[in-house]
Parts: structure tokens; sequence; C-alpha cells
């Protein structure tokens, strides 16, 4: 199925190029550890990787440091600017809004999105191609190109800065989303399946869940956490119609960043930031057990033409 | 097949039948909330805005003239928000080029078998869940006057003052880069997965160099892809908001088109402006893809079937 089973199989032998080699080298070949092209990368992964520990590291050791100023590390270590942000921006309040708000948008976006999906997987109907491209638009888009105009028909309806325009504007991208994954992974569903519990005399609600729900796990709950990932993480789409009583937790420390008059303490935003990088990375690392990233968008093609 | 598209007169099915034959039956019902939710959330709301910027404001009409054009006009004319195309495209254009060609030999080495591989992917992948806030507050601290790396550069001796990296330019460059590139990394390496290895394999049997094996193989095959990829970063930094207004210099060389939208939005109410000013990035945004998707179906057949 992986890149790496097919190029470890013995159908491939000495020839894979998934694995380095120092005996048997093929005419044209050279050894790519040594060429500096290699080292080359290498060295660029290192500064970026320098940039990604420098960028994590600065903001956790000033959320645990007091007088940080012209010195490699601050002169005190303190854990109050946790207990103090916690108060200071009420995220009790905050940290609940966001995972009410993510959690409603996964399961109203995988109600809507799933059949929506198996009927583009499984039927042709009229207006099928207009759909796609429906579906597809909001994905497309830059999220302020909808968002604006979203936006000022959510205030001019009365919703402006409540949880439910938080909600909706949530699920414009969302739905798409959850329908752009799951339909392929419908597809590769055998629809002989179906027509079995057809047969069996099975209707239209049994076929659904019995047979495909069951199936479909995987995927719903693949969609689900990047659903989630995403909804936890949108900034753009929230901080144009939220208020203070309906702030996720991104818009919070964007506001408690930008705030007028010189702002918030910079260690109170570092503590909440470090606070909001724990949680995207909980849900990452359960994300990862259950959907192989780089597998995403392509499979390898079993058929080999020779 | 043939059936249905006769008169009524002659065919004995029920409408049903014949309606079910053309792919209309019962099961459509599922395709009906996501419909409702496209038709009220995204299609209404859209067209409402794409109405609004016909109905400019009166300060707006006073000023630019142009009757139900006043909007269009004052975005064209008006150089503090014509600027603003040029500083998004500035921003957006290389940090999408860049995260898709240093992906490709990254996606090259960490597709060989190694230790530490997962570790390294798993890596290259996290700064997605830091989020623009977050990496915009990390560079503050890291890259400020007083942050680690000018600091480190000092002590090694290369600079003497310490270098001006945020609240500019290059600061929302680093930001767009540290959070697009893994991105990129991650659709192309999906991409690179798809790719068969007996293909790479057999030209390496023919006696192909790796450099060859790449231009003339990989390359090529790889094309389609890395202009989606392209497209898809490029929407990320294209609509470039937090880190525009956090690292960068609001009012000055980060003066992006997104800041400018809110600004209108936000700040003066004027939801036909904003509307305006959003509509205008979405078009921005559909000639870059159009002319990527263009060059794509030129290079794709350039490389295949002229060589072949």
């Amino acid at each position: 199925m992986s890149a790496l089973d097919t190029a470890g199989s013995p159908a491939t032998g000495t020839a894979s190029p998934g694995r380095p080699r120092a005996t048997s080298r093929l005419p044209g070949e050279r050894s790519l550890a040594a060429s500096p092209s290699t080292w080359f990368v290498w060295a660029g992964m290192a500064a970026f990787l320098v940039f990604l520990l420098g960028i994590l590291g600065a903001v956790v050791v000033d959320s645990f440091g007091r007088q940080w100023f012209n010195t490699w590390l601050p002169a005190e270590w303190t854990a109050q600017w946790y207990s103090g942000s916690w108060e200071r921006f009420d995220l009790a309040h905050v940290i609940g809004v966001t995972v009410g708000v993510a959690l409603t948008v996964v399961v109203l976006s995988v109600l809507i999105g799933v059949p929506a999906a198996y009927l583009l997987a499984r039927r042709s109907f009229p207006g099928k191609r207009l759909v796609n491209v429906l579906f597809l638009l909001p994905i497309l888009m830059p999220p302020i190109t909808f968002g604006i105009p979203l936006a000022t028909v959510m205030y001019s309806f009365g919703l402006g800065r409540s949880v439910i325009a938080v909600v909706l504007v949530n699920l414009v991208p969302s739905v798409p989303f959850v329908i752009l994954t799951m339909t392929p992974f419908i597809e590769q569903i055998n629809p002989a399946i179906e027509s079995a519990a057809r047969m069996c005399g099975a209707g239209m609600r049994q076929v659904f869940t019995r047979v495909l729900a069951p199936l479909l796990v995987p995927g719903i709950l693949a969609a689900s956490i990047l659903v989630l990932v995403r909804t936890v993480g949108m900034f753009e789409l929230t901080f144009l119609v939220s208020g203070p009583q309906s702030d996720t937790l991104v818009v919070a420390i964007y506001r408690a960043m930008t705030a007028a008059g010189g702002g918030e303490a910079r260690q109170l935003i570092s503590a909440m930031a470090v606070m909001y990088t724990l949680t995207m990375l909980a849900m990452l690392v359960v994300a990862l057990r259950f959907v192989n990233p780089t597998q995403l968008v392509a499979q390898v093609k079993d058929a080999r033409d020779d | 097949m043939t059936a249905p598209t006769t008169s009524g007169a002659r065919s004995t099915a029920s409408l049903r039948h014949r309606l079910a034959e053309r792919g209309i039956d019962a099961s459509l019902w599922l395709m009906v909330p996501a419909l409702v939710f496209a038709l009220a959330l995204f299609v209404y709301p859209f067209s409402y805005g794409i109405g609004l910027t016909f109905q400019p404001g009166l300060a707006t009409q006073e000023r630019w003239g142009g009757g139900v054009f006043a909007n269009y006009v004052a975005f064209f004319r008006d150089p503090f928000v014509f600027d603003s195309v040029w500083i998004t495209m500035r921003l957006a254009l290389p940090a999408a080029l860049f995260n898709v060609l240093a992906s490709i030999p990254v996606a090259l080495v960490l597709r060989r078998k190694f230790r530490g591989k997962r570790f390294m992917t798993s890596v290259l992948v996290l700064p997605i869940t830091l989020g623009t806030v977050l990496t915009a507050q990390g560079l503050l601290i890291f890259a400020g006057r007083q942050g680690w790396l000018n600091r480190t550069l000092m002590s090694i001796g290369l600079i003497d003052e310490p270098l001006q990296l945020v609240n500019n330019y290059v600061g929302v460059m680093f930001s767009l880069i540290i959070t697009g590139f893994p991105f990129a990394f991650l659709l192309v390496s999906s991409y690179l997965s798809g790719i068969d290895p007996s293909l790479d394999a057999a030209a390496r049997t023919l006696g192909a160099g790796w450099w060859q094996r790449f231009r003339r193989i990989t390359l090529p095959l790889l094309a389609p892809g890395l202009a989606t990829t392209f497209i898809l970063t490029f929407v990320l930094a294209f609509s470039v908001f937090p880190s525009a207004r956090l690292v960068g210099d609001a009012m000055g060389s980060t003066r992006v088109m997104s800041l400018m939208a809110f600004r209108a939005f936000g700040e003066q109410n004027d939801y036909a402006m904003a509307s305006t000013i959003a509509l205008m990035m979405g078009v921005v945004e559909l000639v870059v893809v159009a002319i990527v998707l263009a060059w794509r179906s030129l290079f794709y057949k350039g490389s295949t079937g002229g060589k072949g």
C-alpha cells in the first residue's frame, strides 16, 4: 500500500530506490549520502529546525521567566504567568467556547458532509459537476473573500458576536473539507457489499447504519480530527464574527497581543500561547495515530506497467 | 439509456422510473442538507456581498465619483488601497515559490529509509500546530533585538549591531515560511509517494544518472502535483493576516490586502468597501491560479510529449 512497502518488497529487488545500498552500485549511481547536494538539504533542514526550536523555546522560556531583558535567560523563574493569564483572560470560558465550537462544527460537518460525499462517490445525476464546483470554491477562495460578506450578513441578522455565528462561519470551509476527503474514501469501498445487503432485503437506512457506517468509521475519524484541528486553529473567519463572549483561544491571543495602549504583559501572552500549542499538539498526536499525512492526497498505484 | 429521452406517449414506464434512470431518485435527498448549507452560508452571502459592492457609501461616492462603481473606482485610484495588491504579491509569491522549491529536495531525501525518518517527518510537520499567532509571538521574542538569534550572531562576531528581523517584511516572510513549508512538504511528499518507484528503477537499469532520472522522470511526473502544491501554498500565504499585523509593519511594507479589507470592515464599518476589497482579493488570486494552471498544462505536455 505505502511507498515504503512497495520499495522494500522483493518484486523490485536490488534496484529499489527506497533503501541505501553500498555494495551493488549500478551504472550512473552515486552514493547520495556523501554528495554535497544532500549535505545542502540537511543544512537547510537544520536551519529550519534551529528556527523552530528557537521560536518554541523562546515562548516557553518567556512564559516561565521574570525580568528577561538583556540576558540569555531570565533572572528568575516562576509559574505565576499561567495562573495570571488564566484569570486575566478568563481562559476557562475561552477554552470552553473553543472546545464547544470545535466539537459542534465537527459533528455538524460530518452529518452534513458524509451523505453528500456518498452521493458524489456513487451516483451520477444532473448537475453533479456544478455541485462539485460549489463544494470546491470555499476551499480555494481566500477565507477573507467569503468571510467578509458572510460576516456582514451575520451582523445584519443580529447574529454578530454570538457563538452561533462562530459555529456557522466555521462550517463553511469544514463541510467541503469533509466532502473532499470522504469522497475518495467512499469510492474505494466495494459497492458489491452494499448490493449484497440490498439483495438480503436491507433498506436505505439499514445499509447506512449496518453496512456503511462501520466501514466508514476510520475515514470519518480522520476527517473529524482534521476538521477539529482546523477549527481550533482557524483565525480569520472566527475573528470576523466573534466578540468578547465568543472568542476562541487563537482570537483571544491575537486580541491580547494587539490590545490598545501597549497591550498586555508579554509573558501573559506567552503562557496563553504555550497552552494553545499543547492543546494542538495533543490533538495532532492523536490525529497521527489514525492518519498517515503523506498518504492523504495520492496513493501508490498497485498496477505495474512491466 | 435511450428510453427516457423519447416522448411520454411511447414509454410505458412511470415518471418515477424514467427519472430514476437518469439518476434522479429518492436517495438524492441525502444531498439536500449539504446543498441547503452551501446556498445559505456560501452562495447567498457571496452574492449579497457582490451586490453590496455596487452600493457605495455616500462618502466614497463623493470622494471618488463613478456612481454605482464608486467602490471599484476607489479601489483602483486610491494608491493606499491599490498598492496593497503589489505588497501582497511581493510577500505571497516568493514565499509560496520558496516553500514548494525547498520541499522538493527535502521530500526526496526523506523518501529514503534511514534511522530517525519518522522523527524528522514529525518535526517538519510540527509547525502546522503552531498557527500564525504563536509563530508571531515566538518570532517577536526569538528574532527580536534582544532575542537569541541576534545575541548568537553578535557573540560569534558576524554582526555588530542587532539586525532588524521583526516588524518588517523579513519577519512576515519568516512566518510565512515556517507555517507554509510543512504544508508544502506534506503535499509534495504525498505526490512523490504516488510515483511508481519501478519507473525510476527502470531508468537506472538503463544507465541514467540521478540528475537525468530526476529531470526526465521524477520532475515531469511531479509537475502537476507541484503546480497544485504551489496553488494551495499560495492561497495560504495570500490571505496572510495575523502575521502581517503582528510581526509585520502593518501600515508600511506589509500592508496586505486582507489587512485593508479588515480595516474597512472592522474599523471604518464600510461594509461595501470591505466587500469590494475582499472580492478583488478573490479575483487577484484566481488570476494567479489560472496562470499557474495554464503553465502546468504547457509544462506537462512539453516534457512528456516532446522527448518521450
